[in-house]
Parts: structure tokens; C-alpha cells; sequence
């Protein structure tokens, strides 16, 4: 089985400074992937590598088997592949169906029937459609930054601390609406600082630690193990 | 009080529609592509020029073969960028507007070869003003020009709120990085930018070419109250381009009326500097401008 995404042996970063020292990542079919790991550890620089934000000097990212390394953003996306940055993840003047129509910029076709479904899976940005998008709360602007990279049904969702500022009432509805964007079939990979919920919707996950892989696992297992515990989950392992 | 409307509000409800149909192009171009284009008082001037050479080519008003100005200076501006701007395209906005500078200076010198240098008349001879309820007078041509300024106006907005292109001109303006990685072809988006904006600063030299006449500096003799109404309105915010053109119209020439005694409050010869005091007070305390725009 060929992996959705695959980071291979990654040396990037920015300028002259390197970030990632040789990091492999990869997302099977229909997987939920978590990259957890401490500040500055280059989680966000691996996701932004995808999208050629980041200068990659080794290794390589494939997507179903093909090479796009170093692709320009706007041809990444036109290969399948959505990002919602961690901030700024939503145009502030526009309504929230405008951030939809843009989401859908790559797209020739209607996108009204898309647009429909994104209201169903987020049921509160439908009433909320004609308000500009800067005005919503938090968690309501998550929703709209990933309903419009989800757009273009993507081969695959990559996500930069979805729940980064949010309240734990949000956080839980954003790990459950990831699940539901996965269960209707859209592999995501994730960046997350919420170590613990984000590993308990996880497939798999990878630790990183100064730019290079620490642990891989499936989320299970990494909740379980004590050495993760003791370093992201508060200091002890969760109950199983 | 009709001599204050006759002589003083509508002749700034005039001047006001050249500005903010000048502005729309300002602020687009500050918001997309974030700097001071200060080569947009020439692109005015070279709309006007071609104007008039339609005009002597063909007979007809200059209404008639205005759109085929607007289409021309705005392929200019496309050809301009593909040349001029799109090289420096990462570079720092300083140097952006020095290369907009450079610009304005060739583009001035190239009409001044084409054309020369000499003062032309788009519509010759005196127009008798229409007279309504035997007291309101206004000019043929400035009806033209309010006519004009308001379609295009609502052209613009039809294009921002309606279109799919507009629609990606307001989102670059938002977020030039969140555009790229949503996928929005940004150089499309750039081509029509200055596209639109030329071809409005084209239609606003024509307009001011009606009013007054047409020479080599008519353009950039604008180009302050044009850039202090994009300013006023708040960069990067075309529907407050258009407000504050109106603004900076309006009070440049309500400016000159005997509001107090019998000679005018600002000597018309320094009624120019109204829209500089306007500007220079935005900046100081609300440099987002009326409708929030970006701050620098």
C-alpha cells in the first residue's frame, strides 16, 4: 500500500538555519497522524515543508507515490493537498461562504452542492454564512478555515494546531469534527500542542525532539507509554 | 446658498468623483501588492492622451471611446508589471515604490515625446450649464462625469462582491500567504489588479480632461488629493477610496467659500493643501482610515 503522504528522511529549514535534521513522516489511507513533540521542535517546519513554505536541502515528500518536493503552494493544492496554517487560517473580510468560494478557487466546477455539505458537517457556519468570517469566535473560525480547505476534497488535510487559543469546550469539537472529516474519508495529518486528546483520536503518532524523530506509535500506544507521559502529558501515564 | 451649491458643492462633487474613481486604483494596488504605486498619476495622464487621440481618430465624445482607453492603459499597466514589478516581486515595498517612481518618470517623458508638451482641449468651447428649477446650474460634461464616475463605482462593485476574481482581489488584500496556500493563482489576481486599476485611472484622467484639459503633469498634480483620498478611506479599502475621494472633492472646494466675511476662507490657490491637511490628520490620528484599513 502505497502512503498518502510521505516525508522522507527530511533535512529543511529556513534560510541558512536547519530545522529538521533528517525526519521521516508518513499517512497511510484513511489514517488520523498526530505530530506531537516540545516548542521548536520543527512540527509546524515538516508541515510546511509540504507546502514549499520551508527550504527542504534533503529528502524528499511524495504524495500517492509522487514526487512534490519543493512544489509551489498553489500546485500543491491543485495536487490534493489542504493545509490550514495555525493562525490567519481565514480571510477576515470575507463572509463565510466567500472563504468557501476561495477554498474552492481551483475548482472549474458547481460548487454550490459542496458548499451544502460543508453546512452540514458544520451546521453553525450555516447561519453564519453572510457574516464576515473575522467576526466569529474561535472555535467557529476553525470551523470555517478547515470546512475551505476541505473544498476541495482533498487526498489528504493537513492541520497546524487546530486547537491552538481554544477553550477545552472548543477543543473537543474540534477533535470530534476531525474524526467526522476522517470518517467521511479525508486522511489528516496534525500538529497538535494537545498532546493528550489529540493521541486519543489519532491513528498513529510521531514525537519529535530537535528536528528529528523521537517515537512512533499508535496513538494508543503512546498514551500508554511512560516516557511519553512524563514529557508531554502532565507526568504520568493516562488511565487506561 | 445657491451660489454655495452652484460654485462650491458641486464643482466638488465633480472634483470628488476624479479622485475616488483615481483612489479605487491606489488602494487596490496598496492592498494587493502593498506599496504607494506613485506611477499611477502618469497611468491617469496616459489615459487621458489616448482618450484625446480616439477622439481626434474617430469624432466621437469622449464617453464614446473611453472604454477603449481603459482597456489600453490597463494592458499598459499588465505589460508595466511583466516587466518592471514582477522581478521584484519579494523585494521590500520601498523599493517597489521607487520602481513605481521610475515608472512615472518614463512613462511622463514617452507622452511627452508622443504627444509634446502643449495644453489640449478634450471638449472644445464654452457649454452652457442646464438650469434646473431656475436655479441649480450645472455643465453638461459634469453630469457626464458624476454619470460616469457612479457606473464605474458600481462596476467595481459588482466585480469585488460578485465575481470570482474580485472576490480573490479582497482575499489577497486580506492575506497574501493564506491566498497562495488556498490555492489562489496570485499572479492571475496581480494581472487583474492592475488591470482594473489602470483602467479606472484612465477613465479618472479622462474625467479630469473633461473638466479642465489635458497636459503632460495633469495626472500627477492629482496624484496627492488621489493618494490622501485612499488614505482618508483606508488603504486597501476600495469602497473607502471612493467615500474619501468624495471627501477630499468636496472639501477642497467648499474650502474657498466666504464662510466667514466676504473673501474665502482658503485662497483657491491653496485649496491643494486642504487635501495635504486632511491627509497629514489621518495619519496622525486614524491612520487606519474611515473603513479600517491596513496600517503601515
Amino acid at each position: 500500500m502505497t502512503a498518502v503522504l510521505n516525508i522522507a528522511d527530511l533535512y529543511c529549514g529556513y534560510g541558512e538555519t536547519e530545522i529538521l535534521h533528517g525526519v521521516s513522516i508518513h499517512v497511510d489511507p484513511g489514517e488520523v497522524v498526530v505530530i506531537i513533540g516540545p516548542n521548536g521542535a520543527g512540527k509546524s517546519t515538516a508541515m510546511k515543508a509540504v507546502f514549499g513554505l520551508s527550504r527542504v536541502t534533503r529528502g524528499a515528500i511524495r504524495l500517492d507515490g509522487e514526487d512534490i518536493t519543493g512544489l509551489a503552494p498553489d500546485k500543491v493544492v491543485r495536487r490534493g493537498v489542504c493545509y490550514v496554517p495555525q493562525t490567519g487560517n481565514v480571510f477576515v473580510n470575507l463572509s463565510v461562504e466567500e472563504n468557501l468560494e476561495m477554498g474552492g478557487y481551483v475548482r472549474t466546477d458547481d460548487l454550490r452542492p459542496r458548499i451544502d455539505e460543508m453546512y452540514t458537517l458544520f451546521p453553525p457556519l450555516k447561519e453564519k454564512r453572510r457574516q464576515p468570517a473575522g467576526t466569529l469566535s474561535g472555535g467557529q473560525r476553525q470551523m470555517v478555515a478547515m470546512a475551505k480547505a476541505l473544498m476541495l476534497e482533498p487526498k489528504i488535510l493537513l492541520l497546524d494546531e487546530p486547537t491552538a487559543g481554544l477553550s477545552p469546550k472548543f477543543r473537543g469539537e474540534i477533535f470530534r469534527v476531525v474524526r467526522d472529516i476522517n470518517t467521511a474519508g479525508t486522511p489528516i495529518l496534525m500538529v497538535e500542542q494537545n498532546a493528550k486528546q489529540a493521541l486519543g483520536v489519532a491513528d498513529r503518532g510521531y514525537i519529535l525532539v530537535d528536528g528529528q524523530n523521537r517515537l512512533e506509535d499508535t496513538g494508543r500506544g503512546l498514551l500508554d507509554n511512560p516516557d511519553v507521559a512524563e514529557m508531554f502529558l502532565g507526568g504520568r501515564a493516562s488511565a487506561a | 446658498m445657491m451660489e454655495f451649491i452652484n460654485f462650491h458643492l458641486l464643482p466638488g462633487i465633480v472634483l470628488g468623483s476624479i479622485y475616488a474613481i483615481g483612489a479605487i486604483g491606489v488602494s487596490l494596488t496598496f492592498g494587493i501588492m502593498r506599496f504607494a504605486n506613485f506611477a499611477h498619476g502618469a497611468t491617469m495622464t496616459f489615459g487621458a492622451y489616448l482618450t484625446m487621440t480616439f477622439v481626434w481618430w474617430t469624432g466621437f465624445h469622449p464617453l464614446v471611446v473611453l472604454p477603449a482607453a481603459m482597456v489600453l492603459t490597463g494592458l499598459l499597466a499588465v505589460g508595466m508589471d511583466r516587466a518592471f514589478y514582477k522581478p521584484l516581486r519579494a523585494s521590500h515595498a520601498v523599493i517597489l515604490v521607487m520602481a513605481s517612481f521610475g515608472l512615472m518618470l518614463m512613462l511622463r517623458s514617452l507622452i511627452q515625446l508622443v504627444w509634446g508638451v502643449q495644453i489640449e482641449t478634450l471638449i472644445p468651447g464654452i457649454q452652457r450649464p442646464i438650469v434646473f428649477f431656475d436655479a441649480l446650474r450645472i455643465s453638461p460634461r459634469h453630469i457626464m462625469i458624476i454619470g460616469g464616475a457612479v457606473l464605474l463605482m458600481i462596476g467595481v462593485h459588482y466585480l469585488l462582491a460578485y465575481t470570482k476574481t474580485g472576490k480573490a482581489m479582497r482575499a489577497m488584500s486580506d492575506s497574501p500567504d493564506l491566498a497562495r496556500v488556498t490555492g489562489i493563482d496570485t499572479e492571475a489576481v496581480i494581472r487583474a489588479t492592475w488591470f482594473i486599476g489602470a483602467g479606472l485611472a484612465a477613465a479618472a484622467g479622462t474625467f479630469l480632461a473633461m473638466d479642465t484639459h489635458v497636459e503632460t503633469q495633469m495626472g500627477f498634480k492629482i496624484l496627492l488629493p488621489v493618494f490622501a483620498a485612499a488614505i482618508l478611506g483606508g488603504i486597501g479599502r476600495p469602497y473607502g477610496a471612493m467615500a474619501g475621494g468624495l471627501v477630499i472633492g468636496i472639501a477642497e472646494e467648499i474650502s474657498t467659500y466666504s464662510w466667514f466675511g466676504t473673501g474665502p476662507l482658503v485662497p483657491p490657490g491653496y485649496k491643494a493643501g486642504v487635501a495635504f491637511a486632511i491627509m497629514v490628520a489621518i495619519l496622525i490620528w486614524r491612520p487606519s482610515g474611515l473603513f479600517r484599513g491596513r496600517v503601515f
